[in-house]
């Protein structure tokens, strides 16, 4: 393990990377414990402020349509849109990571069928076929996860599947067969560890891709519906032109924290391929330089 | 070379039927039918009977994919249940928007991506490293349906500028200019999100010619810095630049099915979108053809590029 003992260091190391880490820890903890620490309640209607409220101390980003307050369904909605992008990309590891390197170790029939499946998936457009997904079987936030994470796997194979190849030929796995391990043994003791170190820094793209094909889904209405919110659907509202023009404060928020959400992933996901990498600069000690 | 061509032909088809295949599998598997259309008690049973047969619904699963499948190849896709029309006659007519559409964005995309990559490898640490940074943050962290917003809320409320939404202005003949007027916002965006992807191959494959001998002789010869550049750098980076191109053009008709749709722009995207949600089978399958097509089309002119430039690859897995 002192292997992911120097992946930390050499990431915290890095200011960028550490700070985008920060961001995304805040970040869910903000949307895992201020509903139940400020009382936050988004489907309540408040009558007194109205629809449309402009931000104020009570609705620190005004209120909606039906007079529901913005904040408190940015913040719900948030855990909505992180809960999609985590699972999802977990999911896509879970499936990615074994039929990887179940193609790449057992080679014959099984790499052919898995690479070609992969090939289908990797070929067709995925948000069309999320589309249709989603759209027929219904868009609850599992369905999402498993839409999105089924559908995203072929990345995380290839991946996979492509240093299984080199690593199955190393001395250290034929030892292991030598000695008459089992294939499984192989596989989980040998293979994956020296297989997986890219999966790290894939994982935090595909987080950051779930996060946003949710949000375009729900912003077109096919994804989390009303009342249930979700970034992509509060910046739903913004296609009629009052909302776009007049009234701000309701899609830019979720945006922000949107784009923001998946640039810290982009940065932690780069970061933590340089740190894997025994060849980067970081590995041989200083980001001064960047 | 035929030979090559054939080969790779003949791993395209399984792809192409495993994509129908699978589209019509989950068309089948999800919930609600045709009658679902016309809404609660529109039919009775009778009818609901007589129209399933109509559309030959009433067939089991089997059956109905290869029936629709002697239509493909008789280049019969059948008839929309929502429009009525068939759904060969409805692709024809979206087609030369979308085309349209991707075919400038595509454009624009190449023409940014292409010089930056080659300037920001050439200095990495200059102003065109950091706009190629920006545009590689934008592509992988701005869905296009926000850009989309952003700029009809500058451009086309603030500013007043462009039109945010159709082909042409209602009631007008429809002129070259107006086209052009709707069009620049909606292939801005399909270029824009997907700059950032082409530029970093080519910055990646520029970077690594750079770093060759012959680099530093067309250099030591006096060559001018430009002359260096274009003519040698980005000449034997041009494979790889061109493979990145097209290997992201599933992504690209991908994209432009979301800005399709926000902009109302009448193409194939706005149609798979209305067929999708209205559960029209016949149309669902027909745009889903017509894309499989499209990606596996490109992939094949890929690797024919990949073999005409490249004679290893040609003998290499035969």
């Amino acid at each position: 393990m002192s292997g992911y003992k120097r992946m930390w260091r050499r990431l915290l190391g890095d200011r960028r990377a550490a700070v985008c880490l920060g961001i995304l820890a805040a970040e869910l903890l903000c949307v895992l414990f201020l509903p139940p620490l400020l009382g936050l309640e988004p489907d309540l209607t408040d009558r007194t402020a109205g629809f449309w409220a402009p931000p104020s101390p009570e609705h620190w980003l005004g209120t909606d349509d039906v007079g529901r307050d913005v904040f408190s369904r940015l913040i719900c909605g948030g855990r909505v849109s992180l809960l999609v992008g985590y699972g999802a990309a977990a999911l896509n590891v879970a499936v990615g990571v074994p039929l990887g390197l179940l193609a790449g170790y057992r080679r014959g029939p099984w790499e052919f069928w898995i690479m070609r499946l992969a090939d289908v998936f990797h070929t067709f457009p995925s948000i069309v076929l999320t589309l249709c997904l989603v759209t027929l079987f219904g868009a609850s936030p599992l369905n999402l996860v498993l839409v999105l994470g089924l559908l995203g796997w072929p990345d995380i194979a290839r991946l996979v599947y492509g240093n299984t190849l080199s690593v199955r030929e190393k001395e250290y796995v034929t030892a292991a067969r030598a000695l008459g391990a089992r294939t499984g043994t192989i596989l989980v003791r040998n293979v994956l560890p020296n297989a997986a170190a890219p999966v790290w820094a894939a994982l935090a793209q595909r987080v950051g891709r779930a996060i946003l094909s949710e949000s375009s889904l729900s912003f077109l209405g096919v994804g989390i519906r009303p009342p249930q919110a979700s970034w992509g659907n509060l910046m739903q509202s913004a296609s009629s032109l009052a909302v776009l023009a007049g009234r701000p404060w309701i899609w830019v928020p979720p945006g922000l924290l949107m784009v923001l959400t998946v640039v810290c992933l982009h940065v932690l996901g780069n970061a933590l391929r340089d740190a894997m990498d025994p060849r980067s600069p970081a590995g041989r000690g200083g980001w001064e330089g960047r | 070379m035929a030979h090559y061509i054939r080969r790779r032909l003949i791993t395209a088809v399984p792809v192409f039927f495993g994509i129908t295949l699978l589209v019509f599998l989950l068309l089948d598997l999800a919930p609600g039918d045709l009658t679902d259309l016309m809404g609660e008690g529109a039919a009775s049973a009778a009818e609901q009977a007589a129209m399933e047969a109509a559309f030959g619904l009433d067939q089991p699963l089997p059956v109905r994919y290869l029936l629709w499948l002697t239509g493909l190849l008789q280049g019969d896709l059948g008839r929309s249940y929502q429009y009525g029309q068939s759904v060969s006659d409805l692709i024809a007519q979206r087609l030369w928007p979308s085309l349209l559409l991707t075919g400038t964005g595509v454009a624009l995309a190449v023409a940014i991506a292409v010089p930056l990559g080659l300037l920001a490898a050439w200095r990495p640490h200059s102003l065109w490293g950091r706009l190629s940074e920006l545009f590689t943050v934008i592509g992988s962290a701005m869905p296009g349906f926000f850009l989309a917003l952003v700029s009809i809320c500058l451009f086309s409320v603030q500013l007043g500028w462009l039109p945010a939404s159709g082909m042409y202005t209602a009631g007008t003949g429809g002129s070259l200019g107006d086209l052009l007027r709707h069009l620049t916002l909606p292939a801005a965006i399909v270029g824009v999100s997907n700059v950032g992807s082409i530029l970093r191959q080519t910055q990646s494959a520029c970077l690594e010619v750079m770093g060759e001998d012959y680099i530093m002789t067309a250099r030591a010869k006096g060559l001018r810095e430009r002359a260096v550049l274009v003519r040698h750098g980005l000449r034997a980076a041009l494979i790889p630049v061109l493979t990145s191109i097209l290997s992201h053009i599933p992504h690209i008709i991908g994209g432009s099915v979301v800005v399709e749709r926000i902009f109302g722009w009448p193409g194939m995207g706005s149609l798979m979108f209305s067929a999708v949600s209205s559960r029209d089978f016949n149309l669902v399958m027909g745009v889903t053809v017509w894309m499989a097509l499209t990606v596996l089309l490109t992939s094949l002119l890929l690797d024919v590029v990949y073999g005409l430039v490249d004679p290893r690859v040609r003998y290499e897995r035969i």
